[in-house]
């Protein structure tokens, strides 16, 4: 009966493996061979993007004044982000960044939960290309509106030449904020998504991989598998918060980049 | 020359956890001194929570690079 509870981390003589990178490179299920071919984190993405598109979708089909039901709970999501995220760092200039940060908020929450829902089990923003993309989003959209907001060369002159140091130390000054701005901003904002993310599975894995390998061994080592299950525990109540925190942390960095770009002052 | 000792492994968790002694030490006096500012003022904890928010999310950046490092240089 014991061998069922074997996960796929562990080798086939049953002794215990550590989870390698390899956990998040499954294989293609669907479209094999074509450009268009799928892995079960891109089902996992398409299902989870579908999900809070209809949850959105049926809580705002029919919109009352007094809200009811569903409706209820659509406007405490946006509620939530309104105010934590960007009455906080935007301010009154929020409004317009509205729609993009509490959508942005609810899609990486949605791709980040996935790590501790049964079936699925991996965090959808565990793969590169999610954090990355959701990145570039948030570089486009905070230069594009400095831009507009104060102009090219004074987008760039607010940017680089910060004022009241004396000239020569522009020499240094200006190429660290530079890549500071442009270049590490988004970097970072990926690294700690992703990061994360991928901590947190293979956290998980480790315990829970182990709690069966000990279980399966020989004499008193089998004990050992209560506390590795009770940390493996702790961990999936552990990581419902980093989902939160990281879609958090991640939202509220976009809106104070795009309040420093729209305004003159830093 | 005779080998007293051999290390066998990974030299890679070595380096993340020299990499996650500075961010550790960083992210406790951040947090230390935003409940600080909190108990002080009660009034400006929402200011204070979203600002050590986002200290912190500077502060272990360079944590997450070491273990990202540790899996790229295998």
């Amino acid at each position: 009966m014991l061998t069922a509870l074997v996960p796929m981390a562990s080798s086939p003589d049953g002794g215990f493996k550590a989870p390698t990178v390899g956990e998040f490179f499954p294989g293609e299920l669907i479209f094999i061979g074509t450009p268009f071919a799928m892995t079960r984190i891109n089902l996992m993405g398409l299902l989870m993007a579908g999900v809070l598109s209809l949850f959105f979708v049926v809580a705002f089909a029919k919109p009352k004044l007094v809200p009811s039901g569903v409706q209820n709970l659509g406007e405490m999501a946006i509620d939530l982000v309104q105010k934590n995220v960007i009455d906080e760092a935007l301010g009154d200039k929020g409004k317009k960044y509205a729609p993009y940060l509490i959508s942005m908020f609810w899609l990486l929450f949605a791709f980040n939960i996935t790590g501790i829902l049964p079936t699925m089990h991996l965090a959808i923003s565990s793969v590169i290309a999610i954090p990355l993309m959701f990145a570039v989003i948030a570089w486009l959209v905070f230069n594009i509106q400095g831009v507009r907001a104060l102009g090219f060369f004074h987008y760039l002159k607010a940017n680089l030449f910060p004022p009241g140091i004396p000239w020569p130390i522009y020499i240094l000054v200006t190429p660290i904020e530079f890549v500071s701005t442009f270049l590490l901003r988004p970097l970072t904002l990926t690294i700690r998504l992703l990061a994360n993310m991928m901590a947190g599975h293979l956290l998980l894995v480790l315990f829970f991989s182990a709690t069966s390998s000990l279980l399966l061994a020989d004499g008193f080592v089998k004990i050992f598998a209560i506390p590795s299950f009770l940390m493996g525990f702790a961990f999936t109540l552990f990581e419902i918060l980093i989902a939160v925190l990281q879609a958090y942390i991640f939202t509220l960095l976009t809106a104070v980049y795009i309040d420093s770009a729209t305004s003159e002052e830093h | 020359m005779e080998l007293f000792a051999e290390i066998s492994g990974n030299v890679n968790a070595i380096g993340y956890g020299l990499a996650a002694i500075g961010p550790g030490i960083g992210i406790g006096i951040l947090v230390g001194k935003a409940l600080e500012g909190i108990a002080r003022q009660p009034e400006a904890t929402s200011v204070l929570r979203t600002n050590m928010f986002l200290g912190i999310a500077f502060t272990e950046a360079l944590a997450l690079i070491g273990l990202v490092a540790g899996f790229l240089f295998v």
